[in-house]
């Protein structure tokens, strides 16, 4: 895109420049719109999942309901509470929201369509997304109120641990695909199942990794059965509690974008990304963007879905399962994979 | 020019913000600053070119420990007055520190006026080769001449988790309240935690 608007007469660093903005404002409102899009599948799935109808009334089949639902807390009121630490208070939607659409700068939608294409394109995910949890700290901190404090409590000791096993995960990955950029790691995955499978969910040992990464993923963006966070039977709406308008509606679009990071992570570092699922040549006609917007879809149904059927976990279960379970799991899969790998002269 | 205002940006909010880790009255915000700080510190690594060195600084500092310090700094309930009390008392301790700290500044500025350091072997064969990406250059330095340095910081490393959770570890009780076990309350079926009754209307029932 710098191209571009070189040829429109800028100089070099200036066409730079703006071909990032430009860059910028295009992933961004992308990304909102599918925010938008998939709190409306979200509820459209639970509907059905609980025999009833879902969003169905603003747009046909109820599709404007996101937007009709934006536009109330746009006009609503907000409040901060009198007790509140105002600039921390206000500050802590406008982190998570951030953060929640910086990291979408290193994924690639399709061959070359994405942002910044830099080296450590998997180090850069993993460091925006461990600076999620900040915005929900601060908020539970900052409101100074019972129960925001306890899920802000929770969400920082549930963050940290099942970022060590995502982390672990992510090491199994880079250790087959040789390289931390996100476009290397797709392109690793051409043909890793028999020379016909596109993906490294095929491998033996990297599925049960990708089991713990899915689960991770569930925990890290404090969905069901991991939402103790905002668990409503204790916590009334947990660190949201005392949010309201678009302070509140900026911790809802952030927490979808998270959501969706995790889907596209999925597809990216397990399934192929943009390829097709099949390294068949006919199936390379569908652009690639499809096969990723199918694939990151599948995986945010399947969050749905779980959101529908399981029960939340109990706080030592979660802790439990982060340390006692996925830590070691991972740590021997690494060990495993490594060894693998240097016995196979996977490195030369 | 990008580059030029991107240096002052950051460098200016390094300073800015670590100035107000101590000027701050509120330990929490202390924190949050000392977290601006840490990533702007990052944001000067990209900049010389050392990404994986920024990656790691925000996945590490940010991420993990800075999180830890937020964790215990909001659960103290501290009382500012108390901890002025001893101002006086403590201030030659504090100017000592500070000496030394100027000292110590001092010195590596004028080490680095003599002569940027040789890394890598004193022959050079260690210096990785130019060109290679970030993680390479690391990766071939730490795993190659450096290796049992590195393997001896990894068990010192070891050592010390493992003293922590020795040292913070309490046995309870076996019996104690509130002591688990998973496979127990796995194993349970519903025939022997709970008993149909299906009692005539108006009657009561008794366990």
């Amino acid at each position: 895109m710098t191209a571009f608007f070189e040829t429109l007469g800028m100089s070099y660093e200036f066409a730079w420049f703006t071909a990032t903005i430009v860059g910028i404002l295009a992933i961004s409102l992308i990304v909102m719109f599918s925010v938008a899009m998939v709190i409306y599948v979200d509820r459209k799935v639970l509907g059905a999942i609980m025999m009833r109808r879902g969003p169905n009334v603003v747009g046909p089949f109820g599709l404007l309901q996101s937007f009709a639902d934006g536009l109330k807390v746009f006009l609503q009121e907000t409040i901060i509470p009198s007790a509140a630490n105002k600039g921390i208070f206000l500050l802590a939607p406008i982190i998570t929201f951030t953060v929640a659409l910086a990291a979408w700068a290193v994924i690639p939608f399709d061959a070359g369509v994405v942002l910044a294409d830099i080296n450590v394109g998997l180090l850069y995910i993993l460091a925006i997304s461990s600076l999620g949890v900040y915005g929900v700290v601060m908020s539970g901190w900052a409101s100074n109120s019972k129960y925001p404090f306890f899920s802000a409590m929770r969400a920082a000791a549930q963050m940290i641990s099942y970022e060590v096993s995502i982390g672990f995960v992510l090491v199994c990955v880079v250790l087959y695909a040789g390289t931390f950029n996100m476009t290397g790691i797709v392109e690793a995955q051409r043909g890793h199942g028999l020379g016909v499978i596109n993906g490294f969910f095929i491998n033996p040992l990297l599925f049960p990794m990708f089991v713990v990464f899915f689960i991770s993923a569930l925990a890290e963006t404090a969905r069901a059965p991991f939402d103790l966070t905002e668990a409503e039977s204790e916590l009334v709406a947990g660190y949201q509690t005392e949010y309201s308008s678009m302070s509140f509606a900026l911790f809802w679009l952030g927490e979808y974008a998270n959501i969706l990071l995790m889907c596209s992570l999925c597809t990216l570092l397990f399934m192929g990304g943009w390829l097709p699922p099949i390294d068949w040549e006919p199936l390379y006609a569908v652009p690639g963007i499809i096969w990723f917007l199918l694939k990151t879809f599948m995986f945010f149904f399947m969050f749905s879905w779980i959101w529908a059927t399981v029960p939340r976990y109990r706080y030592d279960q979660l802790m439990r399962l982060g340390w006692k379970v996925f830590l070691p799991m991972s740590l021997l899969f690494v060990a495993l994979i490594s060894g693998y790998l240097m016995a196979t002269g996977h490195f030369g | 020019m990008i580059q030029t205002l991107a240096f002052y940006l950051f460098a200016s909010l390094v300073v800015a913000s670590a100035v107000m880790v101590i000027m701050a009255r509120n330990p929490v915000h202390s924190v949050l600053w000392l977290i601006l700080a840490f990533f702007n510190a990052a944001g000067l690594m990209v900049l010389v070119g050392a990404e994986f060195i920024a990656a790691l600084l925000v996945i590490v500092y940010v991420g993990a420990v800075a999180v830890l310090f937020l964790f215990v700094v909001m659960m103290l309930d501290i009382d500012m007055a108390a901890m002025r009390a001893g101002f006086i008392r403590n201030f030659p301790l504090g100017l000592a520190i500070a000496a030394i700290l100027l000292a110590e500044l001092l010195l590596g500025i004028g080490a680095y006026q003599a002569g940027g350091l040789q890394l890598g072997t004193p022959d050079g064969s260690g210096q990785a080769a130019m060109g290679a990406s970030n993680i390479e250059a690391i990766g071939t330095l730490l795993y190659g001449p450096y290796l049992l340095l590195f393997e001896i910081a990894g068990i010192i490393l070891l050592v010390a988790m493992i003293g922590a959770i020795v040292l913070t570890h309490r046995e309870s009780k076996p019996g104690a309240r509130g002591r688990q076990d998973i496979g127990k309350q796995i194993s349970r079926r519903p025939e022997e935690a709970t008993v149909m009754k299906n009692p005539e209307t108006g009657q009561g029932v008794e366990l």
